[in-house]
């Protein structure tokens, strides 16, 4: 409950390099066919060992496409990275050589998908899958990974996993292959596990049991987790803090309870209004007017602008940076405090 | 735009009943001669009533049947066995004129806006083509006049008729699925997962559309979704499914507040609730294991495999969906029982 009272707040001053991973001011575009598009804008946030930070977005928010830069898997071209900084325990990950990259991807940083059916092999058993990194770069004999695969598919929880190595993918159910390409992340010991819409593709009580799972490994292998993903209640359930991203920015950066309590963005305000609740019986939902905006013509001043309630003609004019509010959070908005004073009332 | 008008219309009196509904995609194996070797039950003996106005909601998790339920109603699947009156006629045995009157009186929204409307279509065709089908809906010369009241209605611009369905967002695409369901004047409307693919600020605009449609024009839907926390804001009842068959149903209070079945009960917890202070506060039950095949679904209760209640008499006798003591509503669990309260 109170691991968010262990960490920095995201606002407060910390020591040059203090950060295990500390993504900064990033710029992210697509140049395609029919123009440009701006899909991040100035990206920063921070992680800390064994935290647990939730990214959450709509689709087309620039959550995945962050996540894509710190692994390097963006595909370049189209995308661009304009500029920024993603330094990993003080180094620029982005001004390093690909095989010193390749050192960082899955040894220190490693990253799970929505859809698990698609990013593992259909034609090879899934043990042999797992234990690939093993023997490509650890140099593991076969036996020896072979170990270490059945141990790491016993850590995921896949029941009698040594029958098993010989399976292929699609012999096992959508949960169990999430829990394959979760062990096939842990096979080095990542420092930090990026999960990218982990339950969204599957059942409610699934979901329940990855969500428990990712909980367990993040506290008892020390790992600190990047969780993406559009899902309020998933959010809730595990993360200590919260960044919001609306059209390549981060609008809203706080820790999990205070955001919740009284949210300090008009976006997010309107996002917790929309979403129906199993617990609270609603009338009418309130609704964000409007559609996101293309990211090939984002709107002057705050991209939110037109969707927003609170708008004024400052808003059409200046791009607000990040008020930090006396508690530490911040707020893309130039109405936060106002904003953060109604959503308490 | 008015609700087909008909003096009987009595709001609440059933509208469409199903009985004992069995739908066995058979498994067949060999080249030349095909025998079957079994049968996927993906709806296996279900039976409920939908009343004029209201908002059944189907819950469950994939492969439990929901879908194909919907396509059996729509009667886009022949059933294997049981009956369904639509209005007092056989649903099933219907063809012919008689077939495309009932087809009339029920539409259907499907999950996907990307896959469900034509690409080459524009947007006026799309919502136009049932009068095609059944062109004494709308005179020819009205049909153009119809469709723009339609969008209207939807909440699209009706000067946008002759776009392409690429020219809008998910959101709005959904909304053409729901003009086109609303072309014929339908009385009920299937929607199946209307809103899983849209994103969440968008999915709350459609939500209230089709309130305020039902409103507007009384109409009774069928709101197939996975999703338990939409399902309890827009249905009036609830049937939760489990491997092709309804294991608990009732009002929407009935099954969120008082809930006697175990897989409900499971199927509750498990739902994240966007409140952090809940963290603590909630206790979720756990299931173990899988949704056992539906080719080759377990004896007896066939929820018993993940039950931590199930007894012996769980394998041996199916337990029906009847009113049960803890709770006068249907639930098919021999030990029906609310949950405690922590």
């Amino acid at each position: 409950m109170s691991q968010s009272a262990v960490h920095p707040t995201p606002a407060s001053p910390t020591p040059e390099g203090g950060h295990l991973l500390d993504v900064r001011d990033l710029h992210v575009e697509f140049r395609t066919g029919e123009g440009v598009a701006k899909v991040i804008n100035g990206v920063s946030y921070h992680l800390d060992p064994g935290e647990t930070l939730a990214v959450l977005g709509e689709s087309g928010s620039g959550k995945s496409v962050t996540a894509q830069a710190i692994m390097g898997i963006l595909d370049t071209p189209p995308a661009v990275i304009r500029s920024g900084e993603v330094r990993y325990q003080g180094r620029d990950l982005l001004k390093l050589p690909e095989e010193q990259r390749r050192q960082v991807r899955g040894k220190e940083i490693a990253m799970i998908f929505q859809d698990a059916l698609s990013a593992l092999n259909p034609v090879f058993p899934v043990g042999w899958q797992v234990g690939e990194t093993l023997r490509q770069r650890e140099g593991m004999s076969k036996a020896d990974a072979r170990a270490r695969v059945v141990e790491l598919m016993d850590l995921v929880r896949i029941p009698g996993a040594a029958r098993r190595l010989g399976d292929y993918p699609h012999q096992f159910s959508g949960g169990m292959r999430q829990r394959v390409m979760i062990a096939m992340a842990l096979a080095m010991n990542p420092r930090v596990l990026i999960a990218d819409e982990p339950t969204t593709a599957l059942d409610v009580t699934v979901q329940a049991q990855i969500m428990d799972l990712l909980a367990d490994l993040r506290r008892d292998l020390d790992m600190a987790m990047i969780l993406i993903t559009h899902d309020l209640g998933v959010v809730a359930g595990v993360a200590d803090r919260i960044a919001v991203m609306y059209a390549g920015r981060i609008v809203e950066h706080a820790d999990v309870h205070s955001l919740y309590r009284a949210p300090a963005h008009p976006y997010t305000k309107g996002l917790l209004e929309s979403i129906p609740r199993l617990d609270v019986r609603g009338q009418e939902l309130s609704t964000i007017r409007g559609l996101p905006p293309n990211l090939m013509r984002i709107p002057s001043g705050c991209p939110f602008h037109p969707r927003c309630p609170y708008a004024q003609q400052v808003c059409v004019d200046v791009v607000p940076h990040d008020l930090v509010l006396d508690d530490g959070r911040t707020s893309a908005c130039h109405f936060a405090q106002e904003v953060r004073d109604d959503s308490a009332r | 735009m008015t609700a087909p008008a008909s003096p009987t219309k009595v709001r609440g009196e059933t509208i469409l009943a199903v009985d004992d509904l069995v739908k066995h995609f058979p498994i067949r194996r060999g080249v030349l001669l095909q025998r079957q070797v079994g049968a996927v039950k993906a709806v296996d003996g279900v039976s409920f009533e939908l009343r004029r106005g209201e908002t059944l909601g189907v819950v469950g998790e994939s492969g439990c049947g929901k879908s194909t339920l919907a396509r059996l109603l729509m009667r886009l699947e022949t059933p294997t066995a049981g009956r369904a009156t639509l209005e007092g006629r056989d649903l099933f045995s219907a063809s012919g004129a008689e077939l495309r009157r009932l087809r009339r009186n029920m539409q259907m929204v499907m999950q996907d806006p990307y896959t469900s409307l034509n690409p080459r279509m524009t947007v006026g065709d799309i919502i136009g083509e049932p009068f095609e089908i059944h062109p004494d809906a709308a005179p020819k010369g009205s049909r153009q006049t119809r469709v723009r009241e339609l969008l209207d209605v939807v909440g699209l611009n009706p000067e946008h008729i002759n776009r392409y369905p690429h020219q809008f967002s998910g959101g709005q695409r959904q909304r053409i699925g729901i003009a086109r369901a609303l072309a014929l004047r339908p009385e009920i409307i299937v929607c199946d997962e209307p809103v899983s693919a849209l994103d969440v600020s968008i999915q709350a605009q459609v939500i209230n559309l089709l309130e305020k449609l039902q409103d507007e024009f009384g109409l009774s839907y069928i709101f197939i979704a996975h999703d338990l926390s939409v399902v309890r804001h827009i249905s009036d009842r609830v049937a939760v499914m489990y491997l092709g068959k309804i294991v608990e149903i009732g009002t929407e209070d009935e099954i969120y507040e008082r809930a006697t079945h175990p897989y409900t009960q499971a199927l509750l917890s498990a739902v994240p609730v966007p409140d952090p202070e809940a963290r603590d506060r909630r206790t979720m039950i756990r299931l173990t294991g899988d949704v056992p095949s539906p080719a080759d679904p377990p004896s007896g209760c066939n929820f018993r495999t993940r039950c931590w209640k199930a007894q012996e008499v769980c394998a041996v006798e199916e337990p029906h969906a009847v009113p049960r003591a803890a709770d006068p509503h249907p639930s098919a669990c021999h030990f029906a029982a609310l949950r405690p309260t922590p």
